[in-house]
């Protein structure tokens, strides 16, 4: 009786609200994108066929549905480009998580590490680049990485290199720019995991006749792979996907999957093909979330 | 077998030395002294309490033993060698902790085994020792747990079987059955007790619970504030404490002031405030003091409606009237407060409850004669 009141109206309607927004801001959307991607270019306006008018009548409406077709899908699978783009996007957001961890565990383990008074600091010293935009961050590394810019001048003078060093438009430029950008989403839940971790379990390692480097690699890692999982998955979704850093920075002569949509959306005004790579990469993406989903209820049973 | 062979006894050759040997440690916390040049001697085989109240330094001594804080001065001589300075993976020392501190993402078998695959024991012998220490904390059918999917009880049966896998000449435990309720705590005292027995090691125990602490101890060193106030058998330290402190600490007391009047043989004659002069055993180490306090504990307290029927010894025997204040029944045994005539001092008397309806009873506002034997009075410095 008592346990039935706790779903009381507005509780009931506070759980439901979640699934709402769901559907209207990401379930209606895509099914707006999977029926462009079903289209075809056209020369009109708007630029695809067929159109849905609800106003032309049932027989309009059963034509229209008829009209749709997976040809873009085929041509997506069929054309090297597409192929390419996809698999280099995944190598690069692989890539570029695999240096993220890389970087981000040692910072997230000195933090967590740090006395508990200079944690909140350090927090904010990691989330403190959030509070200048994206883009001008990104146009520094560019003012930082060319021909007569920051590093090449510091290079220089510390006579480490002879003539000026190419960054610009080289996939390593590329990289800085990301590992730059998605540190702290790396870091917090590293950080968050490590800062939980109890230290009597490393006091117990080592009084179990472990060495630092053994506690380690037994205790501590083995314990922070929720945050790694995390962190990951935080980085390499959106890196696939990412568009404006491998635009800036890196060379024209290979393309990431979310370029090759920029281009086929604005420059070739063929809105079908586009939508087919947005389904596209948001079914490769669906892979590694179904694995963390996995991993995260194994979690869950256990504890 | 490797590091584990270093842990077998080198005590044998040398039987002059404890096993080990607290010389003189001290440690500090800023401007705070936890432990104050403490010296103490464990033997081998032997079960040792630290007890004391929170904040006193035991734990802070505890982690000096286990290495996981360095003292600032002195030695810690296990077998004769000063391992003060040495890192807590190398001592051949083992703790369980308070929390446990069991390892969340391994199981069972995996928690006991850690320390014997860092010892790099050959994988027959480690199923073969995890087995045996399965069994011996009743832990059969559970070696595939985690520990989140066990009981409290469950759970510092693998915290002990873990911390006693490597068997290490000396066991240290931090507040072993704090965790547990009253019940398990019980039963487990029974068992870590045959457990030390059956495996011959040395224990030191960290309690601030002066029941468990007597149960379980051979010896007891009572701390207080960074020192050691009195090390003794529990019998001892609860028959003869040596300082006011200690008795007040241990056990329940009634505590009364005094000045010596008399010495007369082995008697102290005390002119007390509140309770008139009493008879007391002469302790053997008073020094010249003169203002003392007479400690009785309220078991020792005998009640009567008259005096003694035998009127024989009471010269010898402290004698004193009032009224009972407040009755506290306990079970087993009813505590009593008097009011003692002229003075407003107050005693505690404990009786136990020997039969189930008693004639005896006293009720509050009833007049009683309160005796006690002067071999029961503690005559402690003040």
């Amino acid at each position: 009786m008592s346990a039935r009141n706790i779903f009381t109206r507005p509780a009931r309607l506070a759980a439901i609200a979640p699934y709402g927004w769901m559907v209207l801001f990401f379930l209606v959307p895509f099914g707006f994108v999977l029926k462009l991607s079903l289209s075809q270019v056209a020369n009109a306006q708007p630029p695809y066929l067929p159109v849905f008018d609800l106003g032309a009548g049932w027989q309009a409406l059963i034509a229209a549905v008829s009209a749709l077709s997976l040809d873009n899908f085929r041509l997506l699978l069929s054309d090297q480009l597409y192929l390419l783009a996809g698999l280099r996007s995944l190598t690069v957001a692989a890539t570029a998580t695999v240096l993220l961890l890389l970087i981000g565990y040692p910072i997230a383990y000195a933090m967590s590490r740090l006395p508990r008074h200079w944690q909140p600091l350090a927090m904010i010293l990691v989330i403190v680049p959030f509070w200048t935009s994206f883009l001008i961050r990104v146009y520094a590394w560019i003012n930082i990485l060319q021909h007569d810019g920051l590093l090449n001048q510091i290079l220089l003078t510390l006579h480490i290199v002879s003539e000026p060093v190419v960054w610009l438009s080289t996939d390593t430029a590329m990289y800085i720019g990301m590992v730059y950008s998605y540190l702290p989403f790396m870091i917090l839940p590293l950080y968050a995991t490590l800062s939980k971790l109890d230290p009597a379990l490393l006091e117990a390692a080592a009084d179990l006749g472990s060495s630092p480097l053994q506690s380690f690699w037994r205790v501590t890692l083995p314990l922070s792979l929720p945050g790694v999982g995390a962190g990951a998955l935080l980085c390499f979704i959106p890196l696939v996907g990412e568009f404006v850093i491998p635009d800036l920075l890196a060379g024209s002569d290979s393309l990431m999957i979310g370029q090759t949509l920029w281009l086929e959306f604005f420059t070739n005004r063929d809105w079908p093909v586009a939508a087919a790579t947005a389904v596209m990469l948001l079914a490769i993406l669906l892979l590694p979330l179904v694995i963390y989903d996995r991993f995260q209820r194994r979690q869950m049973v256990r504890s | 077998m490797g590091p584990l062979s270093e842990i077998t006894p080198q005590a044998s050759v040398d039987t002059a030395l404890p096993l080990l040997r607290i010389d003189t440690v001290g440690k500090q916390f800023g401007g705070f002294t936890a432990v104050d040049e403490v010296s103490l001697d464990i033997k081998a085989g032997e079960f040792f309490a630290l007890l004391g109240p929170s904040g006193c330094g035991k734990t802070t001594l505890l982690r000096m033993l286990a290495g996981f804080e360095t003292p600032d001065s002195g030695r810690i001589l296990l077998h004769g060698e000063d391992v003060a300075q040495m890192p807590p993976h190398q001592r051949p020392v083992n703790m369980m902790f308070q929390s446990y501190a069991l390892f969340p993402h391994l199981n069972v078998r995996d928690n006991i085994a850690f320390g014997l695959r860092r010892a790099g024991m050959p994988r027959a012998e480690i199923n073969a020792r995890v087995a045996e220490l399965v069994a011996l904390v009743r832990l059969e059918g559970l070696e595939k747990r985690r520990p989140e999917q066990l009981s409290g009880g469950q759970r510092q049966r693998v915290a002990l079987a873990r911390a006693v896998a490597r068997r290490p000449q000396l066991l240290l435990l931090d507040e072993p059955l704090a965790a547990l309720d009253k019940k398990l705590r019980d039963s487990t005292q029974r068992e870590l007790l045959a457990l030390q027995r059956k495996l011959g090691l040395t224990f030191i125990v960290v309690t601030h619970d002066q029941d468990e602490a007597m149960t379980l101890a051979d010896r007891i060193g009572v701390m207080n504030a960074g020192k050691l106030a009195q090390v003794a058998t529990p019998r001892q330290l609860y028959e003869e404490p040596r300082s006011r402190w200690v008795a007040e600490f241990v056990g329940d007391v009634n505590i009364i002031e005094g000045q010596i009047e008399a010495r007369e043989g082995g008697r102290l004659r005390v002119a007390t405030q509140g309770a008139g002069v009493l008879t007391a055993l002469a302790p053997r180490d008073l020094g010249g003091a003169t203002d003392v306090c007479v400690a009785i504990r309220p078991e020792k307290i005998r009640l009567s409606q008259r005096a003694p029927a035998s009127d024989s010894g009471a010269a010898t025997i402290n004698r004193l009237e009032g009224t009972i204040a407040n009755v506290n029944y306990l079970g087993s045994a009813s505590s009593y407060t008097i009011m003692l005539d002229g003075g407003g001092a107050t005693l505690r008397a404990s009786l136990a409850n020997a039969a189930r309806v008693s004639a005896d009873a006293y009720a509050a506002g009833q007049r009683v004669t309160v005796w006690f034997a002067p071999d029961d009075c503690i005559v402690l410095d003040r």
